[in-house]
């Protein structure tokens, strides 16, 4: 019984549990569901899947199953971010409890019974709960914003290496907190709109709607927020990552002030494509480009620091060329997270502004299904990269260290983005090819697509296997880890104490053998923060 | 040594995946379906369930409709006609034809469509499966039964117009396709392999084409067994072959604030999904392409 207990407090009170459990039934739920399209189809796998867990998947509600197939990992991927967001940055630590608790009801009830709804069967009390479950997710977010406040003096930072206002203010933990309540804001965009479900507005999915010329409020603010969100799941992302590589000195404080701007103009511009569509586009571009130049501002300062670090731990003063880059390479996690950083701009970015700007020439050419195929490749590479990263982060967070850590780290570059590439290379070939010549094209693309995606599902199988070997070890890495968040709350509970003794010895009037008998006690509450 | 082995493995994937897909000069026997292109079918007046939806449809009226989709020889015999009747005109690389023009409101993405000549078909395109001698046109041997393609929005409409039919309205097509019980299929609510032409449905053209999809005969799904491959029966509600997958069919609605005209079906290059009867895609009116088609109706 213990032995379950003491797992189960590693699964839902250690950051590092928590964020395994979200990741594993991500992991679950992609290799489950992508068996119901693409090449599974054609192998006849879907079939053998959807007969044996028993889903009802009836043509005309395909969409809607999409739809809250999305959301229900969404929730799992937001979850995920706001356990790094809690760990890494300061606050106290009954408010990290509270939100990674909120947070993590809310989203296993949005992802069971939400999947439940849409693929087992339409119990209507299911999808209440899958909305129950949203919403607190959405209370959790309002809980993260308030203990990501940045005016409190507590959180002010003095370290002139660390951006920061004249007064103090943390501008790294503003970012946090505008991406925060960005996000609150444009979850409420889509919530709003999806209340008028059955009541004005149908189910549809954006990419559908790509050459409507007349698009309703609704369609509008439902194509914002999807975009919205995965833009600010972006933006978290980079400041997690930010934090992890210890972003700092002249760069961070460059970077800061460029994100928060980013982040508030972006996001007030999609809210805006409802009301003003031409000119929001112009504000969206606006506000992209100080956000993205932000995120190239920690890929320079990382590919700068993490070779330095290696260089000098392995004590060459003035590297050539190809012994930094060396050095760059040897931690494929570190120049991972922040290749695909660099990566993304050839597959999504920049692929998307050539797009935007040659739209007339080059996608509006193409019948509208193939342009939609562009876009739901350029979204799906999207959503994959930043996943990419975000396992880069928790990878070396759970310690994956030697032979292991380079294996995980390159298979994952090499094949993730051998699977971008070509779908990159497909989304793009009326632009070198004509539609009667196409075939081999399609289907080496395809296949490449499949290989580099497969290897990279294969990959991360491996790993959850590993962790769930782990966990059957008494003394395994889990148990550590367990041990380690143990004593770091242990250790804030006493920071807190040693805080509020402070307060009561400054508020009281104390005899001098009460003194005595405080200091002591601040003394052994010292001595335990410090252990 | 170990990223040596990691380089040498991709580039051996990629070797071993570009060479899995070679293009073929395959021709497909001629494969006789027993199905007419020349006949029609009654689709009457009523009510229908429309859209993904669902949302009830009134068609006031009876119209026909082609039971298949144009064959690339009917396609030649019209060329032949309308080429001694003058109502086209064909130049080194194209056919072209006369199109009145659209009304332009200048909205966005629009494009202006003036009165003047039009390409029809393209002329130098591998996918074409007509052939001109330099006085009459006639259709590819194997592929005279296989829908007309590379056919642009102008294309078939002069076809239509020239026989005093018309290109289907969406409403009209939908309602063809799926009659009035709301089915997402012609032939029902699952789609099987055997059902239609699409995307590795590895249907017997498929496999004579060395595994890249081609068009199949019209009428080719319907309950007969070719070689060794059983097709299903696979008509709409009204008897209409080829209502999903194959070639998307033109139809003829020309709306306000845009240039663009519609196709329905999905087609042999298309996931099963795609060929759901209410599925739209479209192309600017000059636009043609291998996997795309058309078929007529008479009031």
């Amino acid at each position: 019984m213990k032995a379950i207990t003491k797992r189960f407090q590693y699964f839902f009170q250690s950051t590092n549990g928590l964020a395994l459990v979200a990741i594993a039934l991500v992991s679950l739920i992609t290799a489950v569901w992508g068996m119901l399209s693409g090449p599974m189809v054609e192998w006849g796998i879907k079939d053998v899947v959807v007969r044996v867990t028993g889903m009802t998947l009836l043509e005309a509600e395909r969409e809607g199953r999409i739809i809250m197939l999305y959301h229900s990992i969404a929730m799992a991927v937001v979850a995920l971010l706001v356990y790094f967001i809690t760990d890494v940055v300061p606050m106290k630590k009954h408010e990290q409890t509270t939100i990674n608790a909120t947070i993590t009801v809310g989203y296993l009830t949005a992802m069971i019974f939400g999947l439940w709804f849409a693929y087992f069967g339409h119990n209507f009390i299911f999808h209440g709960l899958f909305l129950v479950g949203q919403s607190l997710v959405f209370f959790s977010g309002i809980l993260l914003a308030a203990a990501l406040w940045p005016w409190r003096k507590k959180y002010h930072v003095t370290d002139p290496d660390y951006s920061h206002t004249s007064k103090g203010v943390d501008l790294e933990r503003v970012a946090f907190f505008t991406m925060a309540v960005a996000t609150l804001g444009s979850a409420t965009f889509g919530a709003v709109t999806g209340s008028y479900w059955g009541n004005g507005h149908e189910t549809f999915l954006a990419e559908d709607l790509i050459r409507e010329p007349l698009k309703t409020a609704l369609q509008l603010a439902i194509i914002g927020h999807l975009h919205i969100m995965l833009t600010l799941i972006g933006i978290a992302t980079t400041l997690i990552i930010g934090k992890w590589l210890d972003f700092k000195r002249i760069l961070h404080k460059i970077a800061m002030p460029l994100m928060i701007l980013g982040t508030i103009v972006i996001t007030l511009a999609v809210w805006a494509v409802v009301p003003y569509e031409p000119y929001a586009h112009i504000f969206i571009y606006v506000g992209a480009v100080p956000a993205m130049f932000a995120a190239l501002l920690l890929v320079i300062y990382t590919w700068g620091k993490v070779p330095r670090e290696r260089l000098k731990e392995l004590g060459i003063e003035k590297a050539n060329f190809w012994e930094w880059i060396k050095a760059l390479f040897h931690d494929p996690l570190k120049f991972g997270a922040t290749w695909q950083m660099v990566f993304m701009n050839f597959t999504v970015s920049g692929v998307g502004i050539f797009m935007a700007v040659t739209l007339e020439e080059t996608m509006r050419v193409m019948p509208s299904r193939e342009e939609r195929i562009t876009l739901t490749g350029h979204w799906h590479i999207l959503a994959s990269i930043i996943a990419t990263i975000i396992l880069f982060y928790f990878a070396d967070k759970i310690g994956l260290k030697g032979k292991v850590r380079q294996w995980f780290g390159w298979l994952i570059i090499i094949f993730s983005d051998l699977a971008f590439a070509a779908v990159t290379i497909f989304s793009l070939k009326r632009l070198f090819i004509s539609e009667s010549a196409q075939q081999p094209l399609v289907n080496t693309t395809m296949l490449l697509a499949d290989i580099g995606l497969a290897t990279v599902l294969v990959v991360l199988a491996a790993f959850m296997l590993w962790r769930l070997i782990d966990l059957l070890k008494a003394k395994g890495h889990w148990a550590s880890e367990l041990t380690e968040s143990e004593h770091k709350l242990a250790k804030a509970e006493a920071e807190l104490q040693v805080q509020n003794l402070n307060k009561l010895a400054a508020s009281l009037d104390l005899s001098e053998t009460e003194k005595e008998l405080l200091e002591t006690l601040q003394s052994n509450l010292g001595q335990e923060v410090s252990q | 040594m170990k990223h040596r082995i990691i380089v040498v493995m991709v580039i051996t994937i990629i070797i071993v995946g570009c060479s899995s897909a070679a293009v073929t000069d395959t021709v497909p026997p001629l494969i006789k379906t027993g199905v007419d292109p020349d006949t029609w079918a009654l689709v009457p007046a009523g009510e229908f369930l429309m859209g993904l939806h669902a949302h009830e449809t009134l068609v006031d009226y009876d119209y026909k409709f082609m039971v298949t989709d144009v064959t690339n020889s009917q396609y030649a015999d019209y060329l032949n006609q309308a080429l001694a009747e003058g109502t086209i005109k064909i130049t080194d690389t194209e056919i072209t034809g006369y199109y009145p023009g659209d009304v332009f409101r200048g909205y966005d993405h629009e494009v202006e469509i003036s009165p003047g000549e039009y390409p029809h078909i393209p002329l130098t395109d591998d996918g074409l499966r007509i052939a001109y001698d330099g006085d009459s046109f006639s259709a590819l041997a194997g592929y005279e039964n296989h829908p007309m393609v590379l056919v642009t929005w102008y294309g078939a409409k002069a076809y239509c117009d020239f026989f005093n039919w018309r290109l289907p309205t969406e409403i009209e097509w939908e309602k063809a396709a799926r009659g009035t019980d709301g089915r997402p299929f012609p032939w029902g609510s699952e789609l099987e392999l055997n059902n239609a032409n699409f995307y590795s449905s590895h249907d017997l053209i498929e496999k004579i084409m060395d595994g890249l999809n081609d068009t199949t005969p019209v009428g080719f799904f319907n309950g007969n067994t070719y070689e060794d491959y059983q097709t299903l029966d696979s008509p709409s509600p009204y008897g209409i072959y080829d209502m999903a997958g194959n070639v998307w069919q033109w139809t003829g609605d020309v709306y306000e604030n845009q240039h663009y005209r519609y196709m329905r079906g999905g087609s042999k290059a298309d996931y099963g999904y795609n060929l759901r009867v209410w599925t739209r895609n479209n192309a600017g009116p000059e636009y043609f392409g291998p996997s795309v088609g058309f078929r007529c109706v008479q009031d």
